[in-house]
């Protein structure tokens, strides 16, 4: 058993596992944050996806030994208090999720697409960036749609900030 | 329409926790003291089990134990079946082999299982379950249905000669070989319908809690039906009796049919739970999804259609082939019979039909429902048969089709459905305005001058939903029937719940039913709970599949709203001192109609929990149940039109756009009627360009066990969908309801593969339609 410590939503935690344990294992077990999902084993799906050190990554493909000493963001941390991110509120109003096992995935997904491209997004751009999110319920449709709700809104918001 | 009423486009209840992470789906789960399972599969299509050694794994570290199929019979535990029974056109019911949750003397497909390994963790559960020695006598397997019905096949289950399942016809065969006999032209095709794997994005996971100090069983687990599960786990698996057998099905992230089934898995979590006195949860890997999950379609047909000089269809003649699998899944009975070849007359006066269905037993997963269920199978035959008689008849397939369409109602077919309405023409008429299609000669043309070709195909589908009225299935086979039932539960201080035997899985219930109790009381959304998923909350209930839960569980609701509006509008006239019948219920208030006299709808619910002032002899309280049984089923129909651009050099299909119009009746919330069609259109184009389940024909090997190699539908290969409605209100039920979930998949592949074979001229293409089987149809080979 080897010692984890990481920084995750911004408080500092720590826990003991085995070396093979992979990071969503560890958020889902030890932490109990189980809004991050594991929909395939292979790194294909994305239900998985995290931020660690403001980049997203999945997270059942690295082990939490490796993740130590890093700054994760799970979906339990993107929203202030009561308020929705403005991803998650864009995927709320647009429809963009139905089910909801893809969700977290999707919007840390389309977090850090938004972060990257600014409000510089079209749809085939969209399509492109999700090419490893898996959804069979919503056909993209307005998981499309809503990232580029979001973005629009949230490169608003930063033009009228500057 | 209101702002939170039926018809408005209301953003969902339930959206928030799972945005935000706090969704509670069955792997979720933690309870005191819970341990891991791990199943050991068969690696073999077909073998006997000559011994099983246990005995290095149960000392592994962490495990608790590790328990084999054996001791399960032992235990009384049943085997699993098929609940439709079927028979066979000599009157011989089906042959339906054995299925026992854990196998001890034959394994019949990759994925088998045949013992379940407990252990404190799920990384030890795994080291364990490599320890199990099982020690096999390999037997030749056959993995497609034709093979299988050969002379000299392997032989799969005992008490199925042939690997027959059942040899059942519909329709009358005398009727149609005299059409084909006498028609001016007769189109002939065969038809591949591929099989796929449903693939919820949530594999299914199941635990299993016994309380010792009870003899009382929880089952957490990952199902569209929750009671059904409860009930066959009961009667038939000798699980537990229901008052001792709770099963919760909480968030379930997806279904599309494959997490209908009862499967080995939840019940052996509860007999381990039992048997080693600790909470047993197990949950699927994505493989083990592939190889175990039922999966869907699996057809092979040949087909005459037979036009009089006029065009006009006079008869259609199928002879199919359907693939069961291993095993007789829990419906699997019903999709190539009832629930496929009653559809066979689609939106056409079609005189007469026959169908002839061979269901056959293959060293494969088992095949049951999946999106659709049996439509699918039906409209693809039938719409590439349309459309391959238009291109021989040399008129349009709009014309052929609207030549032929059904235009008065009801309309009985020859094949057992009785359509209540439906206006094909106005869907039609529709599609081909928003595709542009006068306009697709000129893009087709500029396509050519870029070295593309562009193709533009149709495809005009009915289904059959709302299933169904319980006497007429069970004449038909079923086990069980298939209402629905309701119970509205008004608060003292007016808030309510609804519960439901329905099941929401994405479908977003919590929204739409709650719309519909807003609009009949007028009270706020907020105020307004759904309630399921739950044998202890809600006490019977059939589930959420085949497109029912609108058309089935959301009349149950207002049935129970009836009687609660009864009940109200008496309450209400004994206290305005006015007559019941002059009362009427308005914005979240009953009021004396025509006068200013009214009394709030808080105040009635709690006068009748209050009972200080009730009408003489009223009991108090305000909570009404209903159960619904259909009066018909419901026949949700469209027309679809896919345009594709196919590169001749590298046979790629490129989606140019896609449109639905689609007659789902009246709508509850547009916004979720629109999700599901775009995403059961996804489903369509899936297996029309991308999916299909391969096994080695030779070894029974599973070959598209991941996503590395089963091609899901990705945001990148799919279009933005044009998405229309014509409505013409469902007869059989109170809202005019007809059901929208499946449509998207049911007719889309038809309308994929008829433009593709437009654009390449070659009309000779199976499903999936993948650039190298393009390619190869454009050059010939």
């Amino acid at each position: 058993m080897t010692k984890v410590t990481l920084t995750v939503n911004g408080r500092k935690v720590s826990g003991e596992c085995e070396d093979r344990t992979l990071l969503v294992n560890f958020i889902r077990e030890n932490l109990g944050l189980t809004g991050t999902h594991v929909g395939c084993d292979t790194t294909q799906c994305g239900a998985c996806v995290i931020h660690m050190d403001g980049r997203s990554v999945k997270s059942c493909t690295i082990l939490a030994v490796q993740a130590s000493g890093s700054d994760i963001t799970t979906i339990e941390g993107i929203s202030s208090g009561d308020t929705l991110h403005p991803v998650q509120a864009a995927f709320k109003e647009n429809h963009g999720l139905q089910c909801g096992f893809c969700t977290p995935g999707m919007v840390m997904t389309a977090v850090d697409m938004i972060r990257r491209h600014g409000g510089q997004l079209d749809e085939q751009t969209v399509r492109q960036e999700l090419e490893g999110n898996i959804c069979r319920c919503t056909g993209y449709h307005n998981i499309v749609k809503s990232i580029l709700s979001a973005a629009d809104e949230m490169g608003g918001a930063q033009q009228a900030a500057e | 329409m209101g702002v939170e009423g039926i018809g408005a486009r209301v953003a969902r209840k339930e959206d928030k926790r799972f945005l935000t992470g706090k969704g509670r789906y069955v792997d979720d789960m933690k309870v005191a003291g819970m341990k891991y399972a791990v199943f050991v599969r068969s690696p073999h299509a077909h073998a006997k089990i000559k011994s099983i050694d246990v005995s290095a794994a149960k000392d592994m570290p962490g495990v608790i134990d590790v328990l084999e199929g054996k001791a399960m019979k032992e235990d009384g535990i049943g085997s699993l079946i098929c609940g439709w029974m079927i028979h066979s056109k000599d009157g011989s019911p089906m042959n339906m082999g054995d299925w026992r949750p854990l196998a001890y003397e034959t394994v019949r497909y990759v994925g088998d299982a045949v013992a379940i390994v407990v252990a404190d963790s799920l990384g030890e559960a795994r080291d364990a379950a490599e320890a199990v020695v099982v020690d096999y006598e390999v037997l030749p397997a056959v993995t497609e249905a034709v093979d299988a019905l050969k002379p000299g096949a392997p032989q799969i289950h005992a008490n199925a000669p042939g690997n027959q399942i059942y040899d059942w016809h519909i329709g009358d065969e005398g009727a149609v070989d005299a059409a084909l006999a006498s028609a001016a032209h007769v189109t002939e095709i065969e038809i591949h319908n591929n099989r796929l794997s449903p693939n919820p994005m949530e594999p299914r996971a199941a635990l299993g809690i016994y309380d010792t100090a009870e003899d009382h069983y929880t089952c957490y687990t990952t199902s569209q039906n929750p009671h059904v599960a409860r009930l066959v786990m009961s009667a038939f698996y000798n699980v537990a009796p229901e008052n001792k057998l709770r099963v919760i099905a909480p968030d379930v992230g997806g279904g599309f049919g494959s997490k209908i089934y009862i499967y080995p898995e939840e019940i052996t979590c509860l007999w381990a739970s039992k048997k080693t006195g600790v909470p047993v949860k197990w949950t699927s890997d994505r493989t083990e999804a592939f190889l175990t999950d039922a999966h869907g379609r699996d057809h092979v047909s040949k087909v005459k259609m037979a036009f009089d000089a006029n065009h006009r269809v006079t008869a259609l003649k199928v002879d199919t082939t359907a693939n069961f699998g291993a095993y007789m899944s829990l419906f699997s009975g019903a999709v190539p019979t009832y629930l496929y070849a009653t559809l066979l007359s689609g939106q056409y006066n079609l005189p007469a039909i026959y169908a002839n269905v061979h269901a056959v037993y293959t060293n494969t997963a088992p095949v049951d429902a999946y999106r659709g269920a049996g439509r699918p199978e039906a409209t693809y035959l039938l719409e590439r048969t349309m459309e391959t008689a238009a291109r021989e008849l040399g008129i349009s397939p709009a014309e052929l089709r609207s030549i032929n369409f059904i235009r008065q109602f009801p309309h009985q077919t020859p094949v057992i459905m009785n359509y209540d309405t439906g206006n094909f023409q106005a869907s039609l008429d529709a599609a081909m305005a928003e595709a542009d299609w006068a306009g697709f000669p000129a893009r087709k043309a500029e396509a050519e001058r870029r070295g593309k070709k562009r193709g533009i195909g149709m495809s005009c589908y009915i289904e059959a939903c709302g299933i169904a009225p319980s006497a007429a299935v069970g004449s038909l086979g079923a086990g069980v029937g298939l209402w629905e039932s309701a119970e509205v539960r008004v608060n003292a201080v007016g808030t309510i719940e609804v519960l439901t035997g329905s099941h929401s899985h994405g479908q977003g219930h919590e929204t739409t039913f709650a719309q519909l109790v807003a609009t009949r009381l007028g009270v706020p959304l907020d105020s307004i709970s759904i309630v399921h998923g739950d044998t202890d909350k809600v006490q019977m209930g059939m589930g959420t599949y085949g497109s029912r839960s609108g058309a089935v569980g959301m009349s149950a609701i207002a049935k129970a709203l009836d009687k609660v509006e009864v009940k109200a509008k008496k309450i209400a006239a004994h206290l305005l001192e006015a007559s019941e019948s002059d009362i009427v219920i308005e914005n979240g208030e009953l009021k004396v109609a025509g006068t200013d006299k009214s009394v709030p709808w808080f105040q009635v619910a709690l006068s009748a929990y209050t009972a200080h002032n009730l009408p003489a002899g009223m009991e108090p309280g305000l909570k009404e149940g209903a159960f619904y049984d259909p009066a018909n089923f419901t026949f949700p129909a469209g027309c679809y039109i896919c345009e594709v651009e196919v590169d001749p050099d590298t046979g790629k299909t490129q989606l140019i756009q896609f449109v639905a119009a689609d007659d789902f009746g009246n709508i509850i919330n547009p916004m979720i009627v629109e999700g599901q069609v775009h995403g059961g259109i996804a489903q369509g184009i899936g297996q029309a360009l991308l999916e299909g389940v391969q096994y080695d024909a030779s070894t029974g090997q599973l070959l598209t066990a991941s996503y590395m190699d089963y091609a899901m539908p990705r945001a990148d290969d799919l279009p933005s969908y044009k998405v229309s409605h014509q409505t013409t209100p469902c007869t059989s039920n109170p809202l005019g309801i007809k059901g929208c979930g499946e449509a998207g998949a049911i007719g889309s592949p038809p309308a994929v593969i008829n433009a593709i074979t437009d654009a390449i001229g070659n009309n000779n293409l199976t499903m999936p339609a993948t650039p190298a089987k393009v390619w190869a149809a454009m050059h010939g080979h």
